[in-house]
C-alpha cells in the first residue's frame, strides 16, 4: 500500500513508480500533463496508478489547468512534462502562480544526470530558468530523493503564503531501481512558516480599529489563499467595518452585503478607490499593496494608518509603511481577534461610524458604474457579461483572461464567495482563461458550472485546449468577448497616445469562432445583437454534458471605466468616457 | 548607502549560493562582498554578505533571504560589536633600495612576505578592511603587480554565538 513503511523487506520500486507512489501517498487526485523523452519512465506506471492524467496541448495549458484546479479547490495543482522545451513551455505559468500565490507542484523530466552540463538533446537548466519563479525548486540528485522531494515540494507549495514548486529529476534517476520508503516527516529545518498572530499586535490591531473613524477592510488574495471567508464576515460584520474587495479577492466578502464597497485599484468601483483614500485606518489581510490597488504611492490613501495581516512578513512594510504588523496566517489571524471579541461584549472594539458607512453607502448610490446600453442593438460587452451571469447565476465559478473583458468581469458581475472568481492578476497572463478554467472545472465537478469569460485575443493563444476539454469530457463554458481588437491596448493608445493604434487590430471574424467550435466538435453560439442575448444564452444553457463557446460580437469602442491612469493618484480617478473627454476639452485639446 | 554586514547560515544545499545571488539581482539589492566556508557543521554553511542598503531595504533584504527555504538563520553583524575581516595577497615591484622599505612596511602591518622572486614580493596580510585598505596604499607607490582580496568575514565579539536560542539545529518541523 502506498504511504506505509513497514520494516520488513523493502520493497524494490524505479525512481518512476516513485514518482507516482508520492503522488498517490499525497492523495493527488489529477495530474495535468504531457509526456516527451526524459519523463516517459513515468509515464508507464501511469498507466495503473489511481491517478487521473489530463492530457494537454500544450504545457502552458497544463500548469495554467494546475492553477485553476488550485484556485477553484485550496488544493495543489499538479503538473508533469517532459525536460528542455516541455519545462520551458511551463515558465509563463510558474511565473503566474508565484505572483498571485497558487500550490502548484510541477514535476519534470530531466536528461540523466551522466548527461547534465553536455548540452544534451533537450536539455535545459530548468532549476536556473525557474528559481526566481518558483518559491522552492530541487534538481533530484538520487532515487532515494524522490519522494522526499515530491514531499517537501508539495508542503511548500501549500504552506505559509503558497506557491509554485518544481521537482526536476534526470531520466536515470527515474530508471534506477531502489527500496521504496516514504518519509514519515518533512525535513525543512529553514522552513517554519509563522501562522499565530502576536498577540499583543493583535489587541493593538483592535485598540486601532476601535479609535478610528474611516476604517476599510482592504481585504486581498490572500484571504481567499487561506480560505478565511467565514472569518472575514464575522470580523466585518460585528465591527461594522466597510470591505473593499481586490481583483484577487473578488468575493470573499459578499458583493450584496451593504457594508460591501466594491473593488479598489486601476479600474475599480469609485466607491472602492474613494473609500481607501478617504479611510483614516486601512485593516489590511492578504493583500500587498500592489501598484495597480494604489496607483502613486505617495498619494494613496494619505490619511490612513495601517494594520497589515500577512503571511508573508517580507510583504509588510514592503510598499508602504505599517503601523500594526501581524505575520500570520490570516485565517488564524482573524480567529484571533474574533476570540478577542468574543470575550468582550459585542460593542467593545467597534467603532462609531455610522456617518462614515453612511458617507460609503452614498459613494456607492451616487457613483454607481455605468454602461450605456443604447438601443440600437449594438451590444455593449458588459451587458454581455452581465447576461452571462444573469444565465450561469451566482452558483458558477468565473474565469477570465487579461484585458478589458477581465475588468468588466471583476466589476459587474455581484461575488458572493471566494474562489468564485478566477484570474490572472499579479502577472496579467494573456491565455490565461481557458486553461484555467478546464482546470477549475476538475476541481469543483459536474454540479458546478464554470465559464470562461475570454477575450478574442487571449482566446486565440491557448484555444488549443478546447480538444483538451473535449477528449477528456470537461464541460466548460467558453465565452469570448469578441471586440475584433486587442482592447486594452487599444484603450491605452486611445487614451495616451492620441488614438493611434498600432498592431492592435484581430479580424473579428477570423478565424471564424464558429467554425473553430465545429472543428471541435461542440455546440458554439454567437449572439450579434442585444435582442438575441436572451435566447441564444437560454439555448447554451440547456447544454450541460459537453464543453459550449458562445461568441459575443461587441462594440470595439467601449472602454473600461472608471480607470486610474499608470502612475497617477488615485484621487484622479476617471469615471466614464465623457469625464475623460471632458477633462481633454479642458486642457484644450 | 550604508553598508551592512549579514551573517546567514544556510544549509549545504546545492545551488544554495546561486540561489541568495540570484535573489540580489533579481530585486536589485547591492552586493558589496560575499564569503562563504564550511561552519562547525558538516550540513550547514556559513556566507557572510556585506550590502549597500538603507534602512527600509536592509529590512527587505533579510526577510527575502529568510524565504529562501535553505536559509536558517541572519544576523546583522554590527561594526563595533564585531571582529571583521578579510584576507589579501599583494605583489608588489620590488627592486634594489626598495625591497627593505616593503619588508619594513609588511612588518608594521603584520603582514607576512609569502614569496620573493628577485623583482617582486608577495605579501599576505589579514585584517580590518580599512586596514588593508591603508596598507594597500603605502605599496602603491612601488607598483602593484597584482592583488587579490577575500570577501569579508565576520564573528560578533564576545561568547555568545549565532546559534544561542535559535532554531537553527537543524531539526525536524513537521
Ligand atoms: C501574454 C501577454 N501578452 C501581452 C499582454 C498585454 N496585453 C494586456 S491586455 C491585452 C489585450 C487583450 O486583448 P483581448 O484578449 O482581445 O481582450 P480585450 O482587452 O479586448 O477584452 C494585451 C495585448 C499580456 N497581458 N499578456
Amino acid at each position: 500500500m502506498s504511504g506505509d513503511n513497514h520494516a520488513g523487506a523493502a520493497e524494490l520500486v524505479t525512481g518512476a513508480q516513485a514518482v507516482i507512489k508520492s503522488l498517490e501517498a499525497l492523495g493527488v487526485e489529477v495530474v495535468f500533463g504531457y509526456p516527451g523523452g526524459a519523463i516517459m519512465p513515468a509515464y508507464d506506471p501511469l498507466i495503473d496508478a489511481d491517478l487521473q492524467h489530463v492530457l494537454v496541448r500544450h504545457e502552458q495549458g497544463a500548469v495554467h489547468m494546475a492553477e485553476g484546479y488550485a484556485h477553484a479547490t485550496g488544493r495543489v495543482g499538479v503538473c508533469i512534462v517532459t525536460s528542455g522545451p516541455a519545462a520551458t513551455n511551463l515558465v509563463t505559468g510558474l511565473a503566474d502562480a508565484h505572483m498571485d500565490s497558487i500550490p502548484v507542484l510541477a514535476i519534470t523530466g530531466q536528461v540523466a544526470r551522466s548527461a547534465i552540463g553536455s548540452d544534451a538533446f533537450q536539455e535545459a537548466d530548468v532549476t536556473g530558468i525557474t528559481m526566481p519563479i518558483t518559491k522552492h525548486n530541487e534538481l533530484v540528485q538520487s532515487p532515494e530523493r524522490i519522494a522526499g522531494a515530491i514531499k517537501e515540494a508539495y508542503h511548500v507549495a501549500q504552506s505559509g503564503r503558497p506557491g509554485p514548486v518544481l521537482v526536476d529529476i534526470p531520466k536515470d534517476v527515474l530508471n534506477a531501481t531502489f527500496a521504496w520508503a516514504w518519509p514519515e516527516r518533512v525535513d525543512l529545518p529553514g522552513y517554519r512558516p509563522t501562522v499565530r498572530g502576536h498577540g499583543k499586535m493583535i489587541r493593538e490591531a483592535l485598540q486601532l480599529i476601535a479609535a478610528s473613524e474611516r476604517p476599510v477592510i482592504y481585504a486581498g488574495g490572500g484571504l481567499v489563499r487561506a480560505g478565511a471567508g467565514e472569518e472575514l464576515f464575522a470580523f466585518a460584520t460585528r465591527l461594522g467595518l466597510p470591505v473593499v474587495t481586490t481583483l484577487m479577492a473578488r468575493g470573499i466578502f459578499p458583493d450584496t452585503h451593504e457594508l460591501a464597497v466594491g473593488m479598489p485599484g486601476m479600474h475599480g468601483h469609485y466607491s472602492g478607490v474613494i473609500a481607501l483614500q478617504e479611510a483614516d485606518l486601512l485593516v489590511t489581510l492578504g493583500a500587498r499593496f500592489d501598484d495597480r490597488v494604489t496607483g502613486d504611492l505617495d498619494s494613496f490613501a494619505p490619511h490612513a494608518k495601517v494594520v497589515h495581516v500577512d503571511v508573508d512578513p517580507a510583504e509588510i512594510g514592503k510598499n508602504r509603511a505599517v503601523d500594526v504588523p501581524i505575520v500570520g496566517d490570516v485565517k488564524v489571524v482573524l480567529g484571533q481577534l474574533l476570540k478577542v471579541l468574543d470575550d468582550k461584549d459585542d460593542t467593545a472594539f467597534a467603532p462609531a461610524i455610522d456617518a462614515w458607512r453612511e458617507h460609503v453607502r452614498d459613494l456607492k448610490r451616487d457613483h454607481p458604474l455605468r454602461v450605456d446600453q443604447p438601443d440600437t442593438g449594438v451590444l455593449k460587452p458588459q451587458t454581455a457579461i452581465r447576461a452571462v451571469y444573469e444565465t450561469w447565476g451566482d452558483e458558477a465559478v468565473y474565469v477570465a483572461g487579461v484585458g478589458q473583458h477581465q475588468m468588466w468581469s471583476a466589476q459587474v458581475i455581484p461575488y458572493t464567495r471566494g474562489r468564485q472568481w478566477i484570474n490572472s492578476g499579479g502577472l496579467g497572463t494573456m491565455g490565461f482563461a481557458v486553461p484555467a478554467a478546464i482546470g477549475a472545472k476538475v476541481g469543483v465537478g459536474r454540479d458546478t458550472p464554470v465559464v470562461a469569460i475570454d477575450g478574442d485575443g487571449c482566446f486565440q493563444m491557448t484555444f488549443q485546449e478546447l480538444a483538451t476539454a473535449v477528449q477528456h469530457d470537461i464541460p466548460v463554458i467558453f465565452c469570448v468577448v469578441n471586440n475584433g481588437y486587442l482592447g486594452m491596448v487599444r484603450q491605452w493608445q486611445h487614451l495616451f497616445y492620441d488614438d493611434r493604434l498600432s498592431q492592435v487590430a484581430l479580424p473579428q471574424d477570423c478565424p471564424d469562432l464558429m467554425k473553430i467550435a465545429d472543428a471541435y466538435g461542440i455546440p458554439g453560439f454567437r449572439v450579434m445583437t442585444v435582442d438575441e442575448l436572451d435566447t441564444t444564452l437560454a439555448k447554451a444553457r440547456e447544454i450541460t454534458d459537453q464543453p459550449v463557446l458562445v461568441e459575443f460580437r461587441v462594440d470595439p469602442d467601449e472602454m473600461v471605466f472608471p480607470m486610474v491612469p499608470g502612475g497617477a493618484s488615485n484621487d484622479d480617478i476617471i469615471e466614464s468616457a465623457d469625464e475623460w473627454r471632458a477633462r481633454l476639452a479642458r486642457a484644450g485639446r | 548607502m550604508d553598508r551592512h554586514t549579514l551573517s546567514v547560515l544556510v544549509e549545504n544545499k546545492p545551488g544554495v549560493l546561486t540561489r541568495i545571488a540570484g535573489m540580489f539581482a533579481r530585486r536589485n539589492y547591492n552586493i558589496h562582498s560575499l564569503a562563504v566556508g564550511p561552519t562547525d557543521d558538516a550540513r550547514v554553511s556559513r556566507l557572510t554578505l556585506v550590502v549597500g542598503a538603507e534602512a527600509v531595504q536592509l529590512e527587505q533584504i533579510v526577510k527575502q533571504l529568510n524565504k529562501l527555504v535553505h536559509v536558517l538563520k541572519i544576523v546583522e553583524l554590527e561594526a563595533d560589536e564585531s571582529v571583521v575581516r578579510e584576507m589579501q595577497l599583494v605583489k608588489v615591484a620590488a627592486e634594489g633600495a626598495h625591497r627593505s622599505q616593503i619588508i619594513e612596511l609588511a612588518d608594521v602591518f603584520r603582514a607576512k612576505i609569502v614569496d620573493v622572486d628577485h623583482d617582486s614580493i608577495t605579501i599576505e596580510a589579514a585584517g580590518d578592511p580599512s586596514k588593508l585598505e591603508a596598507m594597500v596604499n603605502l605599496l602603491e607607490p612601488y607598483g602593484i603587480r597584482e592583488m587579490v582580496r577575500s570577501g569579508t568575514i565576520a564573528l560578533a565579539r564576545g561568547s555568545k554565538s549565532i546559534t544561542d536560542g535559535s532554531k537553527v539545529r537543524m531539526q525536524r518541523v513537521v
